[in-house]
């Protein structure tokens, strides 16, 4: 269960990212978590539900993108999704390929609360 | 450049203004940051590793399910290589001192953390135990990560290769059942093959099958810490990548695993923020 590790890591990122924009609230958050990551989305999510409990993401929607892995040949060049238990190539079953996707652990997008004009944020 | 991680963002100084006047709807620019979720562990990895490297020591790290060997392996290994190689050992655990005791009887420095219930060694857990190690006096360190085929694999300790064991009481399949682990090996050994004769169900091809599926160029080594058979070709490979990491070093770079590296290549994806007026 390093979920929980995570999510704590997670809170301190946003407290930071909220400080440095003067906002008050984390609003919502968007992870990208990919089957390869070794972290499992769910267990996330109920994580970051005690994770959140007192902090400035107190309120915050999680919302969970999960990728699947996407391989790139080196010899024939050909992408695409495949499982995450054969990253050979479908292909050309070559095993020079590198994972594209599919192994992302990433903040992806975080909308922050706040009261003009203490935000410190460049309107549109 | 990010002066912390090295990724490509600009300085947030870049995105703070002082608007005159207030407009309805405050959605900011969509601003390029990015963060991994381990970013916090991952600057401390960097941190242990530039710690490593100024001294030199090349830090392994064996991660297996509990029970598939790596104390003894670690055993035959320092037995083997005591008189060549300088070398120490932290023993991750949720309890006890037996791995670190084991390791100490050898007259080898161990250290052993005890995580308590944490499933995995992060970053600043081996930070801490760096303060008990004398890494200038050491060649070699090895980390022994808590035994556990999941959440080790998600963090970086600032090491700069990964070995998984596989037993062959586990069964071949291992690899397809925990491809995360698996495919973060930079070596891949095979132990307790004297209990082969008892097993014949465990193929080597299969393992070996399993594991290649998986896009890895990781070696694979079947090797006995009991009775030493094999063993030689894991001392040999460490030997190479001793001497190909001082190369690096002599160049001023570094040997990150090869998960590491990937993970730094995402880093360049390019998420964003947005700012919204807080309605109470």
């Amino acid at each position: 269960m390093h979920e929980l590790s995570l999510c704590a890591n997670l809170i301190e990122q946003l407290e930071q990212l909220a400080v440095e924009a003067a906002a008050a609230k984390v609003g919502r958050i968007e992870l990208k978590i990919g089957v390869l990551s070794g972290v499992e989305p769910q267990l996330m999510a109920a994580a970051f539900g005690m994770a959140q409990v007192g902090t400035i993401a107190e309120n915050a929607a999680l919302f969970i993108e999960v990728t699947q892995p996407v391989i790139h040949c080196h010899d024939c060049d050909h992408e695409g999704e495949v499982s995450p238990q054969n990253l050979l190539c479908p292909h050309c079953g070559s095993e020079s390929t590198e994972l594209v996707a599919g192994h992302e652990l990433i903040l992806a997008r975080v909308e922050l609360l706040g009261s003009w004009p203490d935000a410190r944020v460049n309107p549109l | 450049m990010c002066t912390d991680c090295g990724c490509q963002i600009r300085g947030h100084q870049q995105i703070l203004a002082k608007p005159s006047k207030a407009p309805d709807i405050f959605l900011g620019r969509p601003e390029r940051i990015l963060q991994g979720l381990l970013q916090k562990n991952d600057q401390q990895a960097d941190q242990n590793r530039q710690q490593f490297d100024r001294h030199g020591v090349l830090v392994i790290n064996l991660m297996s399910s509990p029970g598939s060997g790596k104390t003894a392996l670690l055993e035959a290994t320092l037995k083997a290589l005591k008189g060549e190689l300088r070398m120490a050992v932290i023993e991750g655990d949720l309890e006890t001192e037996n791995d670190a005791k084991r390791i100490r009887a050898l007259g080898i420095t161990a250290y052993q953390i005890t995580t308590g219930t944490a499933c995995h060694l992060d970053a600043h857990m081996v930070a801490q135990a760096l303060d008990h190690l004398p890494l200038k006096d050491l060649d070699v360190l090895f980390i022994e990560n808590v035994g556990n085929l999941v959440c080790p694999a998600s963090f970086d300790l600032g090491h700069h290769l990964n070995v998984t064991l596989l037993s062959v009481t586990e069964g071949d399949d291992k690899p397809q059942k925990y491809p995360v682990m698996f495919r973060a090996a930079d070596l891949l050994l095979i132990t307790k093959t004297d209990l082969l004769p008892y097993l014949p169900e465990f193929s080597m091809a299969r393992a070996t099958a399993s594991q290649r599926a998986l896009a890895t160029k990781a070696k694979l080594f079947p090797l006995s810490a009991k009775t030493s058979e094999g063993l030689s070709s894991w001392t040999d490979w460490m030997r190479r990548q001793r001497a190909s990491y001082q190369a690096l070093l002599e160049k001023g770079l570094s040997l990150k695993p090869r998960v590491a590296q990937e993970g730094k290549a995402l880093h360049l994806e390019r998420p964003e923020i947005t700012f919204k007026p807080l309605t109470l």
